[in-house]
């Protein structure tokens, strides 16, 4: 773990970001049902994968977010990093965060790996939108 | 990290066969460690002996002479005719030249292949690229154990079938077929069968002329032999039409300049599984009943994969239900352990291990599947380390395992 592979061609192993968001996830756990305001869930037809993330918005800005996962240490890591980033920014700041966001904040993450990245961003998006339905729904 | 195995040997030591000693190597069906007497008996024809065995003057006899020398040595060992022995580059090469070697020979006969859904993708690929040409293949499928259903074998000859693949021991289980109720019944239907022996050689007892198939495939790397050397068996008389055509080496079955070095260390390979065998096999199998012994004693809701079936004795296949394999197969090779998800030639490919699936595990049963294969250089101490350090790495996945 001692240095980084060369970053010149396609990224062949995962970083030593994602082998740190892995080991020591950012955020895991479930909020409490008083302090959750959305609750998101994605999942990999593809691979199997499944996520379960939860916020809590205070001032229009993302306070908490946890999320919980099974998956490979590419959907554990992108989802750490996906909570990290979202941590204090408007819920219309978080919703515009890409995939692609999320790869580069790791630095970068093997080409078939790339896929588990949306995991997180579309749980985040499924959270959002379920705390705009509970304020609608009042 | 990601070279760790490759970086410059730490100072605690090495293993008797040159490994660093801080790492627990316990992916033996993927590779072995090269030995270092197999690696002397290659030196020489590396360094000094290094003609061309087919020249006509005494440095080519030279080392024509070490190569046929070895073929003995071999040929002995696994019990055929030096005159079987076709030496090629890879067990993937030998699977090809025995498959479409029979499928091109006879595809006047018939063009009916029986295989089964377990095979390595060296097989399964090379049916698959025959099916695009024409030829029609059955996948036999297996059971909850991992073992070809032979009597749906039976049921599957046609007039038109001329070859039967089916895998001796399987590289992500351990399961052994029955290899010889197989053979039993293709040699009396009058069909071919070929097998491949690459995770058997070595850790079974096996004599090849009483194994009873017409084509066996062992490779040279799975049993501390260098990478790049394999062979296949062709029982006499064995129609076989070349895969790879040129200067006529091995028969006219496999042309190209022989790889004498490798062929050398191949013997001494050989040699020391065949000498060493029946107390490693059973010090290497002691130690992999105590491994599943000890996970399943300490780990809750785990699966030993194929258990019922006899395997050989240094492969386990274990589900960690409700987390990943392959995060922990990661969460391992931090702590220097290296272990993996199933087959190291299908490794990334996102899709579960298409052996336990046909073994009739779901998606997700198969998603949390670690495959741990012991070898030589695996110690008792080893053992309790790995453990160890599994408890903490399923137990840490769980916690935050969204099922």
């Amino acid at each position: 773990m001692d240095s980084e592979p060369d970053r010149k061609g396609p990224v062949l192993f995962y970083t030593k970001a994602v082998i740190d968001h892995f080991m020591n996830p950012r955020n895991t756990g479930e909020l409490a049902e008083q302090d959750t305001d959305g609750f998101g869930m994605a999942g990999d037809p593809e691979c199997g994968d499944q996520l379960k993330l939860w916020i809590k918005v205070h001032g229009g800005r993302i306070e908490k977010i946890s999320f919980k996962s099974f998956g490979c240490p590419g959907a554990i890591a992108t989802s750490s990093m996906l909570t990290a980033l979202a941590t204090g920014k408007t819920t219309e700041e978080a919703r515009s965060i890409t995939d692609d966001d999320v790869i580069e904040a790791l630095g970068g993450i093997p080409e078939n790996k790339k896929h588990c990245s949306l995991l997180g961003v579309r749980a985040l998006q499924s959270a959002i939108n379920d705390r705009e339905a509970r304020i609608r729904e009042g | 990290m990601e070279c760790a195995p490759c970086s410059p040997p730490s100072t605690t030591g090495k293993h008797e066969s040159g490994k660093d000693s801080a790492l627990i190597y316990l992916d033996n069906n993927a590779t072995t460690p090269l030995h270092p007497r197999v690696l002397d008996s290659m030196m020489p024809f590396l360094r000094d002996c290094w003609a061309n065995p087919s020249s006509p003057y005494r440095f080519g006899h030279q080392a024509r002479d070490a190569m046929e020398k070895a073929r003995e040595r071999i040929a002995k060992r696994v019990g055929c005719k030096t005159t079987e022995l076709v030496f090629c580059s890879s067990g993937t090469e030998s699977d090809n030249i025995a498959i479409r070697g029979v499928a091109h020979a006879l595809s006047s006969k018939g063009g009916h292949i029986i295989t089964s859904t377990i095979e390595h993708p060296a097989v399964l690929d090379t049916c698959k690229a025959l099916e695009r040409d024409g030829f029609r293949i059955t996948r036999l499928p297996v059971n909850r154990d991992g073992l070809v259903d032979v009597a749906m074998l039976e049921a599957s000859l046609c007039n038109e079938t001329i070859l039967v693949s089916v895998m001796h021991a399987n590289n992500e289980t351990g399961a052994i077929q029955p290899i010889e109720k197989i053979a039993a019944i293709t040699k009396k239907r009058g069909i071919l069968f070929h097998t491949d022996a690459v995770q058997s050689t070595g850790k079974l007892p096996l004599h090849f002329d009483g194994l009873g198939a017409d084509l066996i495939t062992f490779s040279g790397h799975k049993l501390h032999g260098p990478k790049g050397i394999a062979a296949l068996f062709v029982r006499t008389g064995t129609p076989l039409a070349p895969v790879i055509s040129g200067g006529g080496q091995e028969r006219g079955l496999r042309a190209g300049t022989e790889h004498v070095a490798g062929i050398a260390g191949l013997a001494e390979a050989v040699d020391m599984a065949f000498e060493e065998q029946e107390p490693e096999n059973r010090r290497i199998g002691l130690l992999r009943d105590r491994l599943e012994k000890q996970i399943t004693a300490s780990i809750k809701d785990t699966r030993i994969n194929a258990v019922h079936a006899p395997r050989i004795p240094n492969t386990s296949n274990i589900c960690f239900h409700g987390i990943d394999g392959e995060s922990v197969v990661l969460g391992l090779d931090v702590l220097d352990i290296c272990a993996s998800t199933g087959s190291a030639c299908s490794t990334g490919d996102p899709e579960p291990s298409h052996v336990l699936l046909a073994m009739g595990l779901s998606r997700r049963e198969a998603q949390g599947a670690v495959r741990f294969s012991l070898g030589r250089d695996t110690k008792e101490d080893d053992v309790n380390t790995v453990v160890q350090a599994l408890s903490g790495i399923v137990s840490r996945l769980r916690s935050i395992s969204s099922l």
